[in-house]
């Protein structure tokens, strides 16, 4: 192979792989989210109800301990399962049962659930149990969002605030 | 593995010799795959450093100051970014060609696992240094990564709150979230480096710099790149919004899309398979290892020369054992030796001239002696004087030579093996016309330095060199792979016409003669290449 022969085909070889490069770093383009929809996010992290009451230790249990240990309220750490439903529209949108995290149990539940609707109004209709209770629900509440196309609305829970549209 | 392995080989094989041919054996991209990968590293630190100056940490200061390198100061801060971006995908295309040629060529299993293994956390720590990377331009794209991405991870049941709630609405997003990001941006290419530096640990002379050639080549190309297609951002993120059409890195973010179609579980069932199974490759299916060098201490003199030869690490020079008056002696870690024989055509003792006591070295293989070797000649040099030999590494051409009626061929696991005085012993004792030794494409020896040793010592530049009384005209090499034959046969048979046209070589007095049937009945002798 001759020497020019030989740079132009150098040339050839470093222009191909810049043109991969170049070509694979931003393309082909890719549709993430269809066209005329919007996206609901149902995202929370709550601690439910402990799964029994403090109770009042007696002096003897008291006295039965170390020192530095005497707490005068014993709290067993687990918590509630959270029970979660949604209605969209009437209709059942998604329904779950959050344990709590942690390895005894202690941590909060968590929810994030995403939710491709269509562009529009619609009615949100939310339950959440964290009580100890088996039946009913502790805080309910119904939500207007007018939802447009590629937006994205978020629905969270705070204590106190109770479910809130961000 | 190995129907995958023949199937890749031929093509791999074509690949190579073309661009031998176009940018010479010591310039061939695909012999400095890692060269090339450490190269584009360091344009990405020093690019990344330059960038990092302009950079704002925030919500929105982030992709202004992005904004501001892209369009206001386009000639170096922009043309900085796009080689950032470049070289990365560069190294990215670089890192995978290294792993199919090595899985190709079967250069992963055996001793070899070492650096197949610590490939696995250097693919990840390339990836997450791109991805992150992504997060910081806050633009949708870097919106559609950083949720996908927190998505993904929050299937793991290890945080109490979804990450993803970060970028739950424009509020969740704090500024200090980008200080975290540019420090994950920092530190995980540091961990790449480190990560880097474990996997060379266990190769000599490890090629960490390509051909100046090459790397201005590289550089001009990333560079006239990021000129005539200047990295971009997307619209700003907005959280209040979804991304809908990206233009996707798809060298770093081509898993992401993956996200949408399968659930996040099996996305990471996916990944996990993927990379376990990359990780256990060496031992798919387990390799049966030869023999590893053996050394004998009664004819090692310490000289370190085996030691100095070795590609890959496996021996060493400690204090002498044997109460010999010596300082060191070579040690071989068997756990490194990949069975070259390297180590045996380095040392000074292995030499066929010996005239007392049996031929053994201080290092050789123990499945392939020299004094087989020796012996296999021998018995080839009893069929005909003036015969032309070809010495063959067992990795590259030999088929087409195979049977040639004017030629005696030999084998030896690696053309490095061969201790240059066996040509002098050919043409001086056996009173062979010529030697011709054949080995894997320059660049290219299976067992990283054979062929670049084996030129160094006949051209007299390494030890032990070739004794200055062998006629060069009267040996020569070449360099073919498996799949050359036809060409190694051209040029064995070119060297035929040229040797013959040589006046006749001194034929070996029966002296010698007698001297060589001797030794190998006293040795016994068998076998051989």
């Amino acid at each position: 192979m001759t020497s020019a022969l030989r740079y132009v085909g150098q040339a050839a070889v470093l222009v191909a792989f810049a043109g991969v490069v170049g070509f694979f770093s931003a393309a082909p383009s890719f549709r993430h989210f269809p066209e005329g929809q919007a996206l609901l996010k149902v995202s929370f992290a709550h601690g439910g109800a402990r799964r029994a009451e403090c109770r009042k230790r007696t002096r003897r249990e008291l006295a039965e301990m170390a020192a530095n240990m005497r707490k005068e309220m014993d709290c067993p750490r687990g918590r509630v399962d959270l029970r979660l439903e949604v209605d969209l529209d009437g209709a059942p949108l998604y329904q779950a049962t959050l344990p709590p995290t942690g390895l005894a149990g202690d941590g909060p539940s968590r929810v994030y659930e995403r939710f491709v609707l269509p562009a529009g109004r619609h009615v949100l209709h939310l339950r959440l149990r964290d009580s100890r209770r088996n039946q009913g629900f502790d805080h309910v509440t119904q939500k207007v969002v007018e939802l447009a196309a590629g937006q994205s609305v978020a629905v969270d829970f705070r204590v106190g605030e109770g479910f809130i549209v961000r | 593995m190995t129907a995958l392995q023949r199937i890749l080989r031929p093509a791999l094989w074509r690949l190579d010799d073309l661009l031998s041919r176009i940018f010479g054996p010591a310039w061939n991209p695909l012999y400095n795959l890692g060269a090339l990968g450490f190269f584009f590293y360091w344009i990405v630190a020093i690019s990344g450093i330059y960038i990092y100056i302009f950079f704002d940490t925030g919500v929105t200061e982030a992709y202004d100051s992005v904004a501001y390198m892209t369009e206001d100061q386009w000639y170096l801060a922009g043309v900085m970014r796009s080689l950032h971006r470049y070289a990365s995908d560069a190294l990215v295309v670089v890192m995978v060609l290294h792993l199919i040629r090595e899985f190709a060529y079967d250069r992963y299993r055996g001793a070899r696992w070492f650096s197949w293994l610590t490939a696995v956390p250097i693919i990840l720590f390339v990836l997450a240094s791109g991805i992150t990377g992504y997060w910081l331009v806050w633009d949708q794209l870097a919106q559609y990564v950083a949720i996908a991405t927190m998505e993904w991870l929050d299937w793991l049941p290890i945080f109490g709150e979804p990450i993803a709630r970060n970028f739950l609405a424009p509020d969740a997003l704090d500024d200090r979230f980008f200080t975290l990001l540019v420090f994950l941006h920092i530190a995980v290419p540091l961990l790449l480096l480190l990560a880097l530096w474990i996997h060379l640990q266990r190769v000599s002379r490890p090629r960490v710099n390509p051909p100046r050639g090459l790397a201005a080549g590289s550089f001009a190309a990333l560079l006239a790149l990021s000129f005539a297609m200047p990295a971009t951002s997307h619209a700003p993120a907005d959280l209040a919004k979804v991304p809908t059409v990206l233009d996707l890195d798809w060298f770093y973010l081509g898993f992401h899309p993956l996200m949408d179609v399968w659930s996040r579980g099996t996305v990471w069932a996916t990944a996990a398979v993927l990379m376990l199974t990359i990780a256990v490759m060496p031992w798919l299916p387990p390799f049966r290892r030869p023999e590893v060098a053996r050394v004998d201490l009664d004819n090692c003199n310490g000289c370190a020369r085996c030691a100095e030869d070795c590609p890959f690490n496996a021996i060493s020079m400690e204090r002498r054992s044997d109460g010999k008056p010596f300082d060191r002696e070579a040690v071989v870690n068997s756990s490194l030796c990949v069975s070259c024989g390297i180590c045996a055509g380095a040392c000074p003792t292995a030499t066929p001239f010996r005239r007392t006591g049996a031929l053994v070295p201080g290092i050789e293989l123990p499945h392939a002696t020299l004094v087989s070797l020796r012996d296999a000649l021998d018995r080839k040099a009893d069929t005909g004087s003036q015969q032309v030999y070809l010495i063959a590494c067992e990795h590259g051409a030999r088929r087409e030579t195979i049977g040639h009626p004017d030629l005696a061929v030999a084998t030896v696991p690696c053309i490095g093996a061969l201790p240059p005085s066996f040509i002098d012993y050919l043409l001086s004792r056996c009173g062979a016309a010529g030697v011709y030794l054949a080995g894997c494409p320059q660049g290219n020896c299976h067992f990283r330095l054979g062929n670049a040793w084996t030129e160094a010592r006949l051209e007299g530049r390494r030890d032990p060199i070739l004794r200055k009384r062998v006629p060069r005209e009267r040996v020569c090499w070449g360099w073919f792979a498996p799949h050359q034959s036809s060409g190694l046969r051209r040029s064995v048979e070119a060297f035929l016409r040229d040797v013959r046209g040589l006046p006749p070589q001194e034929a070996p007095s029966v002296r010698q003669l007698s001297t060589r049937f001797d030794r190998s009945r006293e040795e016994g002798g068998v076998g051989g290449p």
